[in-house]
């Protein structure tokens, strides 16, 4: 199976999204290995650097609009629940734009993936403030620093229900793989904030590195989950724990909606 | 034969039932029925009627002039008693003139204040000389509870009213349904799949309709967050092969308009539906409007492709639906079903015929999936994930294989072949039907109008000697056709304050409405006739 699509990679050198493309594409070659088709995967992004991954992956894709990812991976995995879907955003794009999505694709569980490149800044729009950077810092959108306080989008995913919330970190190669590898197999919806630094205009990459601790509790406690949440709020202190949050297996949307039904078979 | 029935009392009364049972109980008798509903965006209280006009001919819409008005409160004869002089009323809530019915006592004390319209129907069956086996049977197959109390209230209804008419059984009956009803179905017929919607008045009884029968008819039904979810859910799910349609008003469609740009690019063939409603914004939100033409046909940044139909009548919009089923998959663009409160909400006579699912052109098989394969006609061969592993669609520009482009030579070849699909959907155009004649075809005067209008139009024009122009697609504008019959002197019709479609095509001459009701034969005429 060729992963390469020959499309010239246009993302900054030394840019996190190398290190998630990498591991992604390990997470679909071991997939493939143990028996998924390679024609039931499919791929989707937003707008903005991350997006461009589905031009770097040979699998099926959608390169969606701003925000939409969870919906249009949705209705993919509406229409035929033997695809496994993974979607792609960026901060910006699952954060801000399209969080009424990404809170209801949590909400009612469906069987979905999203992985998100949360480099706390908007890149390709060259430097504003995004849903996840700090307050005070200094961008081309405040010059005089952030006047907003940063959002927790692991506590937004406890709190909406999400049933396996994970973070990595794109310094983490290993690690990023095994949750993406666990978040795909996760029956019901998972997401995986993946912190990484922007090297152009958010470059918190030190930071980063110094703080990041593996998590080690009982996932389905989700009493613990929300303090390990608690302990980074997305500013600049505290500890950036990494690994499983939570995790907990219910009926999916799907499940429930078509009670075994395949749409794109019927 | 063509009489009307005013039933009229306040929100939760029942009132819409009661104009459904009574089509339905003409229709058994081989009547043609048309029923307007007018309600507010109220729940309990207010003022709401149904105007049930039964004709031997066609009918597709109601006038103001009533045969009988049938009252359960006050309200219904305050406000319409210019209609007529023939008034049944309830003597419990009304004062008035007229023939009086203690049904409000006579219902409670039988324990329901519901079944008050089962006494109205029965009077009304007496009244027209309608025997009451044919409004039993029809009454027992629209209640699930109270049967027998039900029989009792016609009977007691029956018994308290003199005979006026003899409507005696003059054919078999057809189908009795409301546009939103007939949209649903016709898509259903070629081959949708999955309906996804956010509830909007006037399209959600398309979602309640299909939430209810789905498992009968073979369609999903998904309520989404909101019509932005909506939209990008059906493009997800058009993109995983199968038929989808999503449903919403002009707000809705507002909030769906940047998808409806990504249909266009990813050539995704979404069917939308707009049901119109009073704008702008919140506007009058039960109360009908042709005002979204403009919108919808302009409606997408870029140079979106897409197909705009417009249907009269519930009868039209059934076909039309799996039309626009079946052309947005043979094309791979975004198709709009145009109507308004006035199709989506009354309730007509309808002959279902024969539909079905079209395939559309399918990939063959061989060398590397390209989902963009540039073609004479535009059309690249479709193939979906779970058959193939390199579907690439895209909301960028983009390579045959849906890898993004941003060089010149390629972005041009692409937006080319795009505009080739919409030459060839042309040309099938121009081959079929795209625009109706009615009336008086040698005419000096002709009524240019669209969707709903046609109702009133076409009454009128038959009744002055006039011809009536109508479009059935609104994009592309059929003006090949049109150039053909609109000669002399030509008067636009529409249910919008500027005149959108006259606007369109250059006519000067307009008569149009904008309070929110529909055109009623009657009041066009009066309108022409100040003119003429």
């Amino acid at each position: 199976m060729n992963l390469e699509t020959g499309a010239c990679n246009t993302w900054c050198p030394g840019c996190g999204n190398f290190a998630i493309l990498a591991s992604f594409k390990k997470v679909v070659e071991e997939l493939v290995k143990e028996g998924r088709r390679h024609e039931d995967i499919v791929i989707a992004s937003g707008i903005g650097c991350h997006a461009k991954i589905v031009d770097y992956v040979n699998v099926n894709s959608f390169y969606s609009i701003h925000g939409r990812v969870p919906p249009t991976i949705s209705g993919m995995k509406v229409a035929n629940p033997n695809l496994t879907v993974v979607g792609f955003a960026g901060d910006g794009d699952g954060y801000g734009e399209g969080v009424a999505h990404l809170v209801f694709a949590a909400k009612r569980n469906i069987d979905i993936t999203m992985i998100i490149h949360n480099n706390r800044i908007y890149g390709l729009t060259t430097g504003q403030f995004s849903p996840t950077t700090p307050q005070g810092q200094k961008t081309k959108s405040t010059p005089y620093g952030n006047p907003e306080y940063p959002l927790n989008p692991i506590k937004l995913m406890l709190g909406a229900g999400a049933t396996f919330v994970a973070r990595t970190s794109s310094f983490e190669l290993e690690h990023m793989r095994q949750m993406m590898k666990e978040a795909v197999n996760h029956r019901g919806f998972a997401i995986v904030d993946v912190v990484e630094p922007c090297l152009s205009f958010f470059n918190a990459g030190d930071y980063i590195k110094a703080n990041t601790y593996k998590m080690n509790h009982d996932p389905s406690d989700l009493k613990k989950a929300w303090e390990k949440a608690c302990e980074w709020n997305y500013t600049t202190e505290g500890k950036i724990h990494l690994g499983i949050f939570y995790r907990e297996e219910k009926p999916t949307f799907g499940e429930l909606l078509l009670k075994g039904k395949n749409l794109r078979k019927s | 034969m063509d009489i009307s029935i005013l039933v009229g009392g306040q929100a939760g009364d029942g009132i819409k039932q009661s104009g459904v049972i009574l089509a339905k109980i003409f229709n058994e008798l081989g009547y043609r029925v048309f029923v307007y509903d007018d309600y507010q965006s109220l729940i309990r209280g207010g003022h709401n009627f149904s105007i049930v006009r039964v004709s031997d001919k066609e009918v597709y819409s109601h006038n103001d002039h009533v045969d009988l008005l049938v009252a359960l409160n006050q309200d219904t004869i305050e406000k319409h008693k210019w209609r007529t002089k023939e008034i049944i009323y309830d003597s419990d809530k009304v004062k008035s003139e007229g023939k009086d019915i203690p049904a409000r006592s006579w219902a409670k004390e039988k324990g329901s204040q519901l079944l008050r319209n089962s006494v109205f129907i029965g009077a009304i069956c007496s009244y027209t000389g309608i025997g009451l086996e044919v409004a039993k049977n029809v009454v027992k197959n629209s209640f699930h509870k109270m049967i027998d109390e039900n029989m009792e209230a016609l009977k007691f209804g029956y018994g308290s009213v003199d005979k006026k008419y003899e409507m005696k059984k003059i054919g078999e009956p057809i189908e009795v349904m409301t546009g939103n009803e007939a949209v649903a179905r016709g898509a259903a017929a070629a081959g949708m799949k999955l309906y996804i919607a956010y509830p909007m008045t006037p399209s959600s009884s398309i979602l309640h309709y299909l939430a209810k029968n789905g498992e009968k008819l073979g369609v999903t039904t998904v309520q989404d967050e909101n019509e932005i979810g909506v939209a990008n859910m059906a493009v997800g799910s058009c993109f995983a092969g199968v038929r989808t349609m999503v449903g919403t008003s002009g707000g809705g469609l507002a909030l769906m308009t940047e998808t409806i740009s990504l249909c266009s690019q990813s050539e995704s063939p979404v069917v939308f539906v707009n049901s119109q409603r009073a704008g702008p914004s919140t506007g009058v939100p039960t109360y009908t409007m042709q005002a979204d033409l403009k919108f919808v046909k302009n409606a997408g940044h870029g140079d979106v492709n897409k197909l705009v139909m417009a249907p009269g009548d519930a009868e039209e919009s059934y076909f039309f639906a799996a039309k626009a089923m079946n052309l947005a998959w043979k094309y791979q663009i975004p198709v709009f079903l145009l109507v308004d409160k006035q199709i989506s909400e009354s309730t007509f006579s309808v002959k279902v015929g024969n539909v079905k699912k079209e395939e559309p052109r399918l990939w063959d098989g061989k060398g590397e999936y390209q989902r963009y394969k540039i073609t004479e006609n535009g059309i690249s061969p479709l193939a979906f994930p779970g058959d193939v592993a390199t579907a690439k669609g895209t909301s960028y520009e983009h390579y045959e294989n849906g890898t993004t482009t941003e060089e010149p030579e390629a972005v041009a070849a692409m937006q080319e072949k795009r505009l080739r699909k919409m030459e060839a959907l042309k040309e099938e155009m121009k081959k079929g039907e795209t625009v109706k004649v009615y009336g008086k075809k040698d005419a000096k005067v002709t009524l240019l109008t669209w969707g709903s209008t046609k109702g009133a139009c076409i009454e009128v024009a038959n009744q002055l000697g006039l011809k009536v122009v109508r479009p059935l697609y609104l994009e592309p504008m059929p003006v090949w056709e049109l150039d053909k019959h609109l000669k002399g002197r030509v008067i636009a019709v529409e249910v919008n304050a500027t005149g959108q479609l006259a606007d369109m095509l250059g006519i000067k001459e307009r008569i149009l409405k904008y309070d929110g009701r529909p055109f009623t034969p009657g009041g066009l005429r009066k309108k022409l006739e100040e003119i003429l």
